[in-house]
């Protein structure tokens, strides 16, 4: 049989984003997949070195649309670091609020690229409608719905208005009640099953290896979180669960994934039982007179997509000296998805890729 | 493995077809945003002072500052406003958060649909401003909505201190407590430390109205920035730029500058009075000629004379020194710094400050004759005659009078005088019960400095000051005033004196009359009183300190016939240049009130004279 070059991506239905791999393939089967990225290259590391340590704070969520509040978190907590800056207790707590309904609304987000993808569209659809409920909630907090610009250097923007507890646990009761609804449609659907599982298969060998983090790894049964390993904002004043799954296929994924946004929520509801009192924000220097002394940090979050970090220099100025950020779709879009492919069948390309939940912009900066 | 459901299971969607779909309808059906929403911009323009933060902020450059004419310029206001472009704005509400009068915010206003790129640029309103385009619930439409259709009352993410991003208050700074001020001539502001000057210097947001309303139009964002960055010496050469006395302005100045600051908006502005006196005092004088670049001179050979060391002359003469003229002042008071010396009392202006400033100045190559009288010792004829050209900054050193019946008593004062007797060292009278007329910084000076020799000799404070003016627009600076009344001193503002009460030669009191209004519907000096309200004073001791007047005396026959005058002011050009050509002004005879308006009428002049000079023009 002949050996044919196909382009996947970045104008293909199966392709989320703007990415493309080049697969060699022979029949159905593929044979090598080359990932290949830069269509969607903004140069924001190098962007955030001509701006203030102020004016990089709305720029940064911008990274990942999907994910822009882990992004400013990290952003925060890596200036946080350098400048030396204390954040209240209040703001820890909120910070963590905030960036679990984050995680929900990026899993939903994902939820519906993924069961789009497969054709469930009926999902798809409430999980979309779900998503824009705590949209709603973002909205009413920070005043934008999908970039927030709301967790700066110092703590937070602006403290919770008046019953805005209430209505987190409103909205997130009413999203729970659809999760038999899901279940049945989608995730304990015999079609689904059939359609996922022993695809994109990872060991937790190969996982480490390759340097698989997030779901990639927690599917494999290691129940790897930075909010355990290193734990930031309020993560280590509540006890959660870290969900885990031991058969490394494209459908333990979406089943951790699903287990994850039940655990985020149980974890909401208990952040929001322990809130302090008090203030959110630490004023940081006037931002035309801003310098940070010179030093390096290294901070990370686990995004929902996996451990994301930000490497960030400062040579003494009002500006970043460099800025480097560790996006878990990186490895997982470049590596693992490259040696998970080879010998899988074309029709899983897309599959396999939205289960590691690859995201484009997060690969190119 | 999970337990999978039927394949038939995802038939139970089908419900949802029974049930009222979710999705809006829009337009038709319309969701509220939120009220913190980070929508269009709206600016209220009354507030709005043109500072340019939220330009200078912006990450995506999308504001720009267009200047509009009609609108007001000047006293911390610039006639500009924030114009907004949609095509670059992320809406992230920088802006609004440094904007120090809150008048930016965001509204929750977000559409505008149109082929034209042109029109993404708005110049930021609000309903105030704009009542054309704002529109009430009522004549809005959601179909029309842009940049120019909009809702009134429809304001979203706005301005709060608590996550301002500047500092609205500044560094407290140490000061004796009114108990320790009484009793004693020691300097009452103890000044910054290196990390609370620092500290203060990092609230300035850079906007320059500073440096517009200085009257000496000083480099004020530059020194302060190089005091943040910790270079002092290039801050001292900032500051020598446009002000050669500033361990004097560092501590008496009547700041505009502050007054200008837009942190005064809803704070408090930024010290920058006491940033220069630490810049100032933080240096040796020892290191000043090296610092300020002034150890070689080249000398032009020209010959200048001052007439009058106070801050005038001071800069007239140091500014000229700069330029390599030979400057000779000619001062008729024992010791060099006019008014400033032998005016404001030590304890607001120590005399080491001054010493410190006017020995720099000497120390470049200027030639100070103390106990020299104009027109006794030498005369203005000789000085023209014997220099290339004279400035004259003789200052308002005579005291008026109330004239009312009683004020030719002995025990009526000049308050200028008693100022002088008291840096003169000489004794003057002290009661027990003093009344001061007046509620300029001169009232407020003589009063703290009674209080403070009466405290001396009997224990106490019996100082009553009393001026036409109502409290709130009193001349005299506001902490000035707070200060006096800290220190136990009376105050009955908007009473006039009608006339002192005198049995024997003595003064049993002072009978007072309501002032109604000071000026006329002209603006003009022409206090209105009400006859029937009066009022009764104790005192065995008055002191007037109405204004000061100048004294010409010294201006013979032959030089005043050639002179032009402006109602009562001599005729100068922008230099301080009179209609004789040799002869300069500067200091109060030309414009007052202050040490730092007397600072730029010196320096001024010093380029005048050296245009003069160097021009060749005819005496």
């Amino acid at each position: 049989m002949r050996e044919l070059e196909l382009f996947f991506g970045p104008q293909h239905l199966g392709m989320v984003g703007n990415f493309s791999i080049t697969l060699s393939v022979e029949g159905d089967k593929i044979l090598k997949a080359t990932s290949d990225p830069g269509f969607l290259h903004r140069g924001f590391e190098k962007l955030m070195e001509c701006r203030t340590w102020m004016q990089n704070f709305p720029l940064v969520c911008r990274i990942n649309v999907v994910e822009p509040d882990h992004m400013e978190m990290v952003y925060a907590m890596a200036v946080e670091k350098l400048a030396g800056i204390e954040v209240p207790e209040r703001a820890h707590w909120v910070r963590s609020i905030y960036l679990e309904l984050a995680r929900i609304a990026s899993h939903l987000f994902g939820l519906w690229a993924y069961s789009n993808m497969l054709g469930f569209d009926t999902a798809a659809q409430w999980a979309m409608y779900h998503r824009d409920l705590i949209l709603d909630l973002f909205e009413e907090l920070t005043g934008g719905r999908v970039y927030h610009i709301y967790i700066w250097p110092g703590g937070v923007r602006r403290d919770f208005p008046e019953g805005f507890t209430d209505k987190i646990v409103k909205t997130l009761h009413s999203i729970g009640k659809s999760v038999p609804d899901y279940n049945d449609t989608f995730f304990k659907n015999p079609l689904f099953y059939e359609r996922t599982r022993n695809i994109g298969k990872v060991t937790r060998e190969e996982a480490e290896k390759w340097g698989g983090v997030g779901q990639v790894l927690r599917a494999t049964g290691k129940p790897f979180d930075i909010r355990k390993v290193e734990p930031y904002a309020a993560y280590d004043k509540v006890d959660f669960n870290i969900p885990t799954r031991e058969e490394g296929d494209a459908y333990s994924r979406i089943m951790v994934i699903r287990d994850e946004m039940i655990e985020s929520v149980h974890l909401i509801f208990k952040l929001i039982e322990g809130l302090p009192k008090g203030k959110v924000y630490n004023k940081v220097p006037n931002p035309f007179k801003w310098k940070i002394k010179e030093g390096e940090s290294y901070v990370r979050v686990e995004s929902s997509r996996g451990e994301l970090g930000l490497y960030l220099v400062s040579d003494g100025g009002d500006k970043p000296y460099r800025a480097h950020f560790r996006t878990p779709s990186y490895s997982h879009g470049l590596t693992v998805l490259e040696k998970v492919l080879e010998g899988a069948n074309i029709s899983d390309v897309g599959n396999i890729m939205i289960s590691m939940y690859v995201c484009a912009p997060e690969i190119d900066r | 493995m999970d337990k999978k459901t039927s394949v038939l299971s995802p038939l139970k969607a089908l419900k949802y077809l029974f049930k009222k779909p979710k999705t809006l309808r829009y337009p038709f059906e319309l969701k509220e945003p939120a009220e913190r929403y980070r929508g269009l911009h709206l600016n209220d323009w009354e507030k709005c002072v043109g500072c340019g933060n939220c330009a200078d902020i912006c990450p995506n450059e999308a504001i720009v500052m267009k200047e509009i004419p009609g609108l007001e310029s000047g006293d911390g206001k610039r006639n500009e406003r924030p114009e907004i472009d949609y095509g670059r704005c992320c809406f992230c509400g920088l802006c609004v958060d440094i904007c120090p009068t809150g008048s930016l915010k965001l509204s929750r206003d977000y559409l505008h649909i149109h082929f034209d790129p042109g029109t993404f640029k708005l110049l930021a309103k609000d309903e105030n401003t704009d009542k054309e385009h704002f529109l009430p619930e009522k004549e809005y439409s959601i179909l029309k909505a842009s940049l120019t259709h909009r809702r009134e009352n429809y304001e979203g993410f706005s301005s709060d201190l608590e996550y301002a991003l500047f500092n609205p208050e500044r560094v407290q700074m140490s000061q004796l407590s009114p108990q320790e001020r009484k009793s004693s001539f020691i300097e009452q502001v103890k000044g910054f430390s290196a990390s609370e000057a620092m500290k203060e210097a990092s609230r300035c947001l850079e906007c320059k109205l500073c440096e517009e309303a200085c009257p000496a139009g000083m480099n004020i964002v530059d020194y302060v920035r190089n005091l943040w960055e910790g270079n002092l010496e290039e801050s001292v050469r900032d500051i020598y730029k446009t002000n050669p006395l500033p361990g004097v302005c560092g501590r008496v100045c009547t700041h505009n500058c502050e007054s200008a600051c837009v942190l005064g908006h809803r704070g408090e502005p930024v010290s920058i009075r006491w940033l220069k006196r630490y810049v100032v005092d933080n240096l040796p004088l020892s290191e000043y000629k090296k610092v300020l670049e002034t150890e070689d001179i080249k000398s032009t050979g020209k010959k200048v004379a001052v007439v009058g060391a106070g801050p005038g002359g001071l800069s007239a003469a140091y500014y000229l020194r700069l330029l390599g003229y030979e400057v000779v002042i000619f001062e008729k008071l024992p010791k060099p710094g006019g008014m400033m010396r032998y005016g404001i009392p030590e304890y607001r202006l120590p005399y080491e400050a001054l010493d410190k400033d006017i020995e720099y100045i000497k120390s470049v190559g200027v030639d100070i004759k103390c106990g020299t009288t104009i027109g006794e010792d030498i005369t203005l004829t000789e000085l023209r005659d014997n220099y290339d050209a004279v400035f004259v900054s003789t200052g308002f050193h005579t005291g008026r009078s109330t004239g009312v019946s009683g004020s030719e008593n002995s025990h009526v004062f000049q308050a200028i005088e008693l100022l002088r007797k008291v840096t003169m060292k000489e004794e003057i009278e002290v009661t027990d019960k003093i009344m001061v007329i007046g509620g300029g910084d001169v009232a407020m000076d003589i009063s703290r400095t009674l209080a403070r020799l009466q405290t001396k000799k009997f224990g106490a404070v019996n100082v009553t000051l009393s001026c036409l003016e109502a409290r709130d627009i009193m001349p005299a600076t506001p902490e000035e005033i707070e200060e006096a009344l800290e220190e136990g001193i009376k105050m009955y503002p908007g009473w006039g004196p009608e006339k002192i009460i005198i049995e024997k030669e003595k003064i049993k009191g002072i009978v007072m009359k309501k002032c109604l209004s000071v000026f006329d519907e002209e603006g003009k000096f022409n206090p209105e009183f009400n006859g029937e309200e009066k009022k009764k004073f104790e005192c065995s001791m008055v002191v007037e300190a109405i204004g000061q007047a100048p004294d010409f005396s010294f201006l013979t026959e032959d030089i005043k016939e050639k002179l032009e005058y402006e109602g009562r002011r001599m005729k100068v050009n922008e230099y301080g240049q009179t209609s004789l050509p040799w002869l300069f002004i500067g200091g109060d005879i030309m414009r007052g009130p202050d040490v730092i308006n007397a600072i730029d009428t010196g320096h001024k002049a010093a380029r005048g004279i050296d245009k003069f000079i160097s021009r060749g023009e005819k005496k």
